[in-house]
């Protein structure tokens, strides 16, 4: 019975969520890379977003960025600048856009688009090695929902 | 990207805390970014000492500094120490059927290598740290091509697929032969238009991160994606063990998976790209020593 009343709740929420999405292209860019609405229209999680940073199949952020105020996450790459006061450098406008394309902001950037669809050269579906058959199978890695929690994490990193 | 596994990963923990001061050490002379071991040697069987570094080729022009670095030096010291002995090394179970398969006899032919090729020791010294290269016909060929030719047309055998046991048993064996020669690809030439083919690819962004080898493998060696400590992705090397696959790796399969790693769909192994991105790779460690057969994981 419980569980029934959560899978309600989360269809629910979905519905909600799928409703008022943004998908990757229809975002409204500003000229420096940013992106001043939500995706979702709703706030983010940050807990959830720190979730999503740290997971390999998620954002795995850390492949590339240290992040200081997260000790007990081992492994975190040196690719990238570290995170830690990412929210004073930064406004949220900025954050997002950097998470759904770094491009935008940083030209030539190493860092992957989050929140993008194409163009691609020779994208395949997810780690499958396969092509697409159809464009819809290239799926952006995080979802809009996602893409909110991680920036709502990166708000709470001010030194 | 692989996921971190625990034992794996603390020891490149450890060893990254050792780098990081001998890094610290280097930038004080003003030397390389990388921070490969500097302090060991790889002497294989307490005998022959390979050199794990070189002068950077001038086709570079200093795109990896002044340096290039076997991927040797960006391993473990319990992978290291596996290649230093053959009898720890893995591969030379591989070498071995490799071996008996030069001296046995297949197809309609009734021939083996040995008949046409006599000692593998002599008549196949050299040629890994040559290859890939155009062919009589100007084709480019890499070593697997040359056995399948002698296979199909000089013995009238099947031809091995790129990636089989049978084959990787095969080009070990011939590679060793080279072991200590310095790579020494042709990139002039009639070489010239497919070596540039291969560098276009080297620095093409494929898939849905966006990313080329040299983002990885230029751009950053020496530092960590995750618990990865990147190398140069060099080929000298090849075919090498695998730990993580507790096999034989072929350059084209590391290629394949490189690009599968980046969301992409990569090319076939064995297939007219990956030959051209092989030459320009091995030109990227022309001078270091053949090392055929690492150890890597
Ligand atoms: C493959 C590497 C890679 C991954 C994965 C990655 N980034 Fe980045 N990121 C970079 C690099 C490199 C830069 C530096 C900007 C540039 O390219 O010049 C950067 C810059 C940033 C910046 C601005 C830097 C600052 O603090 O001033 C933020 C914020 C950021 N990334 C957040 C993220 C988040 C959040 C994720 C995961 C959802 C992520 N990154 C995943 C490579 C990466
Ligand atoms: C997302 C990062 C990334 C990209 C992009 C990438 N590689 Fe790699 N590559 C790795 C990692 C991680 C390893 C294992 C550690 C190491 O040796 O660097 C590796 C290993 C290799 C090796 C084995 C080196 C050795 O000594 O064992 C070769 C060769 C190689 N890569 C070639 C390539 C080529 C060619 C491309 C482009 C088609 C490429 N890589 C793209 C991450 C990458």
């Amino acid at each position: 019975m419980q569980n029934i009343l959560i899978l309600a709740a989360l269809a629910a929420s979905l519905g909600v969520a799928a409703m008022a999405e943004t998908v990757p292209n229809a975002i409204s860019w500003a000229e420096d890379g940013s992106i001043p609405e939500s995706l979702t229209g709703t706030a983010g999680n940050p807990d959830e977003g720190r979730v999503v940073m740290t997971t390999n199949a998620l954002g795995n952020c850390v492949a590339c960025h240290a992040i200081a105020a997260m000790p007990d996450v081992p492994f975190q790459g040196n690719i990238a600048p570290q995170l830690d006061g990412a929210a004073d450098r930064w406004t949220e406008a900025q954050l997002r856009g950097i998470v759904v394309d770094a491009k935008r902001t940083f030209p030539e950037s190493f860092m992957p688009g989050m929140y993008k669809v194409g163009p691609f050269i020779r994208p395949g579906v997810a780690y499958t090695a396969k092509p697409p058959e159809k464009p819809e199978d290239i799926r952006p890695i995080l979802s809009a929902r996602q893409v909110e929690d991680v920036v709502a994490y990166l708000m709470t990193l001010s030194e | 990207m692989t996921s971190p596994k625990g034992e794996d990963g603390i020891m490149k923990r450890q060893h990254r805390a050792t780098a990081v001061a001998a890094v610290a050490a280097m930038l004080a002379m003003g030397a390389a970014q990388a921070e490969p071991a500097k302090d060991d040697e790889l002497t294989i069987n307490g005998e022959e000492t390979l050199a794990t570094q070189a002068p950077a080729p001038d086709h570079l022009q200093g795109a990896l500094g002044d340096t290039v670095y076997s991927g040797w030096l960006f391993r473990d010291p319990d992978t290291r120490a596996m290649q230093k002995d053959d009898f720890d090394n893995p591969m030379f179970l591989f070498v071995d059927a490799g071996i008996e398969a030069w001296n046995t006899p297949d197809g309609t032919e009734g021939k083996s290598c040995a008949d046409c090729h006599n000692a593998i020791e002599d008549s196949m010294k050299g040629l890994r740290a040559a290859l890939p290269k155009v062919t009589e016909k100007g084709e480019l060929w890499s070593l697997e091509n040359f056995v399948n030719d002698c296979r199909t047309n000089r013995m009238g055998a099947e031809a091995w697929g790129w990636n089989s046991q049978e084959m990787k048993n095969m080009t070990t064996a011939i590679g060793l032969q080279s072991r200590g020669m310095p790579v020494a690809v042709a990139i002039d030439g009639e070489a010239a238009p497919f070596w540039e083919k291969g560098k276009e690819m080297y620095y093409t962004r494929y898939g849905q991160l966006e990313m080329s080898c040299a983002n990885c493998h230029e751009d950053n060696f020496g530092n960590y994606i995750r618990s990865d400590h990147l190398s140069q992705g060099q080929i000298n090397g090849f075919p090498l063990y695998r730990l993580k696959d507790q096999g034989a790796v072929s350059t084209h399969q590391r290629f394949v998976g490189c690009m599968r790693d980046t969301r992409g769909v990569p090319f076939e192994a064995g297939s007219q790209e990956f030959r051209e991105l092989e030459l320009y790779v091995a030109s990227r460690g022309l001078g270091m020593p053949v090392e055929t057969p690492a150890v890597r994981h």
